[in-house]
């Protein structure tokens, strides 16, 4: 084998196949990162510098102005505040409440299982913004419009469905003989899951909220429709209000861009080599 | 509980009240917030339903299709959603794909290169999308920038890559696929990572080139991961309207709606909910047939141990 590789590796054809990978990674990473590039180098141009044209691709001046813009005379920090705190809310309430149901799916055989596993399932299949106009309905009713509230319970309820699926995949790839040990000693059901099952899958649950976060974080049409003070509002709202000015001010917008996406990047980061192996179950799972 | 049959249908009993009760939340939660609002969705479709006039919803029976199937938007967004998910989809499948071929054998930074390609998937559509439309922007853009540097755009005549009808929903396309390459680089770079090398090492003993290995083994073993991978995606392009509602909410004229944009657009900008409610139902229709191909497709696999 090896002699066969040193041997491949002279072979001018082998050569032609590391320059052309070569070639399309290298492409692949500079047409992928540079729109955030520009985002994060233009958040740190005056505004007039980004509408002069020819455009600049790094700043002639330097300037925190557009930060100092939406935090001080915005109202940022509030908005970045509500995010935060409706999507950690979302996703833990998430998880705590599929942790539940996938180990009940994953470990018991019930005449059920299959239509509750059908139920989560055929959630990613609803077109999604089919059910925004009676959802709002649904909401004035109980008197839960513009009640910031309202957003951590949706969130949690969106994410549900992923996460259990992806949850009981967990599950099922540890051993039963651990939970069967602590059953003979005489451990309840919940204590024997709480204290020997989950410790094994904290890597797991810890990359399904981070998931769910990020989830949670992004979303945009819930909380513009259901939102209506300045003070309920989240970051994706307010950067929309942005947009749908008829002269969108780009300093400002891409700051506060910036500040949307930094959050997100920074907890994918930790869970990235999860995220294939979660997709890849939910994929499979059906 | 004296016999031994009592005793095992107790134990059922216990077990029974212990799987509901730990299902409850999930379940009652889904039906109310993702189940119930849809559901809802399908009489307003048969209903006058005007936001001026919300107390007053007669039942009209189809007139809401009728004018629906009439709408120039609807019209255009039939073959524009044909267009957005076919040519979304062999776009991020083949880079993907091609990325991931790549990305087979470890390297030095190999690690560091998939976080970074990996980077937009933290990222929402919606926020994507503002960042294309400002780099597609005519006078203050980078892609014109570009080629206008490159001297092949007059600086006079920028391209209009959103704004005129011919561009619009291929430009739409392009940020579409840049965003999902990573997805399928990711998937199919975790199948790949099931393929045995031995069947590699035997082909190469008896003389198969590259070009047969790959029709020959990879392609074969791969196939199940890659025909969920593309189904899953091709729901999840089709219901992707956040991106064209923040690069051109389906404009010039209709020139780049698709089916969930135009719905987005009733939704968020309309006034007739029946109007939605019927493209809602239009909606559910298509995915509905999505999702029977999908479920034959796919199986269950249901070998869960029992405690």
């Amino acid at each position: 084998m090896s002699t066969q590789t040193a041997g491949m590796r002279r072979r001018p054809s082998y050569l032609l196949y590391m320059a052309v990978r070569g070639l399309f990674l290298a492409l692949m990473l500079i047409i992928i990162v540079f729109p955030f590039y520009w985002l994060l180098v233009s958040s740190f141009k005056p505004s007039k510098e980004i509408f002069s044209m020819p455009i600049t691709y790094w700043p002639k001046t330097f300037t925190l102005d557009n930060y100092q813009a939406i935090f001080r005379l915005g109202n940022f920090g509030r908005y970045f505040w509500n995010s935060t705190w409706v999507s950690i809310t979302g996703s833990a309430l998430a998880v705590a409440s599929a942790l539940m149901a996938a180990y009940v799916l994953a470990r018991f055989k019930f005449r059920m299982r299959k239509y509750v596993i059908g139920l989560f399932f055929m959630t990613q299949m609803l077109p999604a913004f089919v059910g925004l106009i009676p959802m709002y309905g649904m909401l004035s009713w109980a008197h839960m419009i513009d009640w910031l509230p309202t957003l951590a319970i949706i969130n949690m309820a969106g994410l549900i469905p992923f996460t259990v699926i992806t949850l009981s995949g967990f599950f099922e790839g540890v051993p039963v003989s651990i939970e069967e040990a602590a059953l003979i000693d005489g451990a309840g059901r919940f204590r024997t899951l709480l204290l020997v099952v989950l410790p094994t899958m904290l890597p797991g649950i810890s990359a399904v909220f981070i998931f769910g976060f990020v989830q949670a974080w992004n979303n945009l049409f819930a909380p513009v429709l259901y939102m209506n003070r300045d003070s309920n509002y989240t970051i994706p709202v307010a950067l929309n209000a942005m947009v749908l000015k008829n002269n969108i001010k780009w300093a400002e917008l891409s700051a506060g861009s910036v500040v949307a996406i930094l959050p997100t990047i920074i907890m994918f980061g930790f869970v990235q080599k999860y995220v294939a192996a979660g997709l890849t179950a939910g994929a499979v799972k059906g | 509980m004296t016999t031994a049959k009592s005793a095992s249908a107790g134990l059922a009993r216990k077990n029974n009240l212990f799987i509901t009760v730990m299902l409850a939340p999930s379940i009652i939660l889904v039906l109310i917030f993702a189940y119930y609002p849809v559901l809802r969705g399908i009489p307003m479709a048969f209903q006058k339903y005007s936001v001026w006039d919300l107390y007053n919803t007669p039942f009209i029976g189809l007139d809401n299709f009728r004018a629906l199937f009439k709408k120039a938007e609807f019209l255009k967004a039939l073959p524009n959603t044909l267009k957005w998910v076919v040519f979304s989809l062999i776009g991020q499948l083949l880079l993907g794909f091609t990325m991931a071929m790549f990305l087979r054998r470890p390297f030095r930074g190999r690690g560091v290169y998939q976080g970074a390609v990996f980077f937009p998937w933290a990222v929402s559509g919606f926020l994507i999308g503002v960042l294309w439309r400002w780099l597609y922007n005519g006078s203050y853009g980078v892609f014109n920038d570009l080629l206008i540097r490159l001297s092949a755009v007059d600086p006079a005549k920028p391209i209009g890559f959103l704004s005129n009808k011919n561009y619009a929903l291929w430009s739409c396309i392009a940020a579409n696929i840049w965003y999902g390459i990573a997805f399928f680089a990711i998937m199919i770079q975790a199948a790949l990572q099931g393929v045995p090398e031995d069947l590699y090492e035997a082909a190469e003993v008896d003389g198969a080139g590259k070009v047969p290995q790959f029709f020959n083994i990879t392609l074969p073993f791969i196939k199940p991961v890659l025909l969920l991978t593309v189904l899953l995606r091709v729901l999840w392009i089709f219901n992707f309207a956040d991106m064209i509602y923040a690069l051109t909410r389906g404009g010039p004229g209709g020139a780049s709606e698709i089916m969930t944009s135009y719905q987005l657009n009733l939704v968020m900008f309309g006034n007739d909910y029946g109007l939605a409610g019927a493209m809602g139902v239009v909606l559910t229709v298509f995915m509905g047939a999505f999702t029977i191909i999908y479920l034959t497709v796919s199986r269950y696999n249901s070998n869960s141990q029992e405690v």
